[in-house]
């Protein structure tokens, strides 16, 4: 087996799990078991990035500064990795801080159709010596086709690699194939993968990605991240080290970190209903707890937000269209109400 | 009627969206329409027009100072670095829709007055002009802890001017916020593009961080004014839901449809900017027709 790189985004897609409440001690603890273990680097923050903690997302429970600082200090083998989507945070803002902090690994993301919008970012980071990496998000909302189109433009920003993520649970194996095999054969970087689990194919995803010549594997411990979660790691790593048997993966470590989530993950993680429905409507998986709440204020079935929010396209990062989508089914219902009410007037 | 002569730098989008408006003006027209290529879409349709064109960018109003008294540049923030020097040795009223902010930062329903006293006014971006308005009637009312802003835009819409400023357009946006809002010490703005086919129309959310729900109804008076006003220059201007109290935060929902110019109604985000835009130059150009 070629030499396959490891991100681990327990730290950063599990916030979307814990509604961006992500402690200082969770992050120290967690680094300190996994440093020096398989994982080639740890992602660290907001769900949606440096930058997201809003309103629109949810706010973090700390910075992203007091977060890095903290990961940084009990990182001593294993890489720090952020993850920025630009129209979330800036260079100014964000970036410069995150350099300032010694951050190693940066991953700079858009909607799978949008590489255009990180041109400036990628080459910034370049321009800065640091090692930067590509995500293409919703990929399953893209051909395979237009996806090669997306990973040339950021190869050709100085990207060292691209990671697609199929953030709505909604790829099968098939899909993955189609795209990867396209990628690897086509681009000279490197292609990864990051799956999430609301079909139940997080796992077989991130496998089939692998025998198609993907080099990097973006997972998350207990598959702890947002919606039904991800592709679990350990399990991962283990199938990997039945594959091959020199790899080195020192289980115990990732299974040690296992435990340690499992000790903070909510109830309500995983597969369930909601999840389902949001895989087979491909709907961006953190918008899961939101569409939850509004759904029970504006006492609507958080079935039919999640059919608007597919009929409206929405994309990562749109939790607005959430509400909006909750106040146009109550407008219909009303509309249908009235016109009813004026019915039954007709008869008295 | 004498009209006065505008120049337009860029030939993308804005610039053309831009030169559709100005042909309509009563009071402006396209002296000169500048670009780099004569083969690109812009100078082609600007041909088409009979519009006078060049493809050697500022550098065609250097050689030439007097083919112009307007100058919008349509390019972007970083070419309008050296373009704001040049501009104000030559001494012409400069109207920058690059998110540069080097300009006298304008949104006309709030300072239009003072931006005709200056040489150089920067029209911040699509989202600020959609949101700087609502955010600084609500922060007239009721103190606001914390404002955010996110806006949203079709793929179709954004050309690749916009895309390579997406940086800019977030970081102009929230600071522009600030400037322009009664003391409010923080705020975010995010821009979200999204490809969805049929386009979607051009979206802005804001979410304002207020203590309580008093005053909500003068609140409501005063958008509701405000909406009034934007629609003399951006006559689809919309508020399409709101304001909504969740929490502790108040939620406004606008709307922005295109008048359906250079690009079809989807692209309001484009329509808000120009118009804007226009609308100052045509107040400067009857303060001289006088």
């Amino acid at each position: 087996m070629k030499k396959i790189l490891i991100f681990d985004s327990t730290l950063r897609d599990g916030s979307h799990a814990l509604k961006q409440q992500l402690e200082l001690a969770t992050i120290r603890d967690y680094c300190d078991i996994v440093d020096n273990s398989v994982v080639d680097s740890v992602i660290v923050g907001h769900g949606n990035g440096l930058g997201a903690s809003s309103l629109q997302i949810g706010f973090s429970k700390y910075t992203d500064k007091e977060m890095l600082i903290e990961a940084k200090s009990h990182l001593k083998k294993t890489k720090l990795g952020i993850y920025m989507i630009p129209g979330f945070g800036t260079i100014k803002d964000n970036l410069l801080e995150a350099i300032d902090i010694g951050v190693d690994i940066f991953k700079i993301g858009s909607h799978c159709t949008e590489a255009d919008t990180t041109k400036e970012h990628i080459e910034f980071l370049r321009n800065h010596n640091k090692q930067v990496y590509g995500i293409l998000m919703m990929s399953h909302m893209a051909s395979p086709k237009r996806l090669l189109e997306e990973v040339l433009k950021m190869e050709s920003y100085g990207a060292f690699g691209v990671i697609l993520m199929d953030s709505a649970g909604f790829m099968l194996p098939t899909d993955v194939k189609e795209r990867i095999q396209l990628l690897t054969s086509k681009s000279n970087i490197k292609i990864g993968f990051h799956a999430h689990n609301n079909l139940g194919c997080a796992v077989a995803n991130t496998l089939m990605a692998l025998d198609c010549g993907a080099s990097i594997v973006d997972a998350t411990v207990r598959g702890f991240g947002a919606g039904a979660g991800n592709c679990q790691l350990e399990t991962l790593v283990a199938i990997m080290k039945r594959i091959e048997k020199e790899f080195d993966i020192n289980l115990y470590k990732l299974l040690d970190a296992s435990e340690m989530i499992k000790k903070i993950a909510p109830l309500e993680t995983g597969v369930d209903t909601i999840s389902i429905m949001m895989g087979v409507a491909g709907i961006f998986s953190a918008f899961k707890n939101r569409i939850r709440a509004v759904a029970k204020e504006f006492d609507v079935d958080e079935r039919d937000i999640i059919l608007e929010l597919e009929k409206k396209k929405a994309i990562g990062g749109q939790e607005d269209m959430i509400i909006e989508s909750a106040m146009a089914i109550v407008e219909r219902n009303n509309n249908k109400k009235d016109k009813s009410t004026s019915f039954l007037e007709t008869l008295s | 009627m004498k009209k006065i002569n505008v120049g337009i730098i860029g030939s993308g989008n804005i610039g053309c969206d831009l030169l559709v408006k100005i042909q309509k003006s009563k009071f402006l027209q396209c002296s000169l329409f500048m670009g780099r290529n004569f083969e690109s879409r812009g100078m082609i349709f600007a041909n088409n027009m009979g519009i006078n064109i060049s493809d050697q960018s500022i550098d065609a109003i250097i050689k030439n100072p007097g083919i112009c008294d307007i100058v919008f540049d349509a390019t972007t923030a970083k070419a309008h670095k050296k373009h704001a020097d040049i501009l104000k040795n030559l001494n012409k009223f400069t109207i920058d829709l690059t998110p540069s902010l080097i300009g006298n930062a304008c949104i006309p329903v709030l300072n239009s007055e003072e931006c005709l006293d200056v040489q150089n006014i920067n029209m911040i971006t699509c989202g600020g002009q959609a949101v700087i308005p609502i955010v600084h009637a609500i922060s007239c009312i009721k103190k606001i802890k914390y404002v955010e802003t996110v806006s949203s835009i079709s793929a179709k819409s954004a050309g690749p001017g916009t895309r390579a400023n997406i940086d800019e357009f977030t970081q102009t946006t929230k600071d522009s916020i600030l400037k322009f809002s009664n003391n409010v010490k923080k705020a975010k703005s995010i821009i979200i593009i999204n490809p969805a086919e049929p386009p979607i129309m051009m979206q802005n959310t804001v979410y304002a961080i207020i203590d309580d729900t008093s005053n909500i109804s003068t609140i409501e008076k005063e958008l509701l004014k405000i909406e009034k006003k934007i629609q003399e220059y951006v006559p689809k201007y919309k508020i399409k839901y709101g304001p909504i109290f969740e929490e502790n935060r108040l939620i406004i929902i606008i709307q922005v449809i295109g008048n359906g110019d250079y690009l079809p109604p989807y692209a309001g985000n484009l329509d808000i900017i120009t118009s804007s835009a226009v609308y100052m130059a045509e107040k400067y150009a009857k303060s001289r027709l006088i």
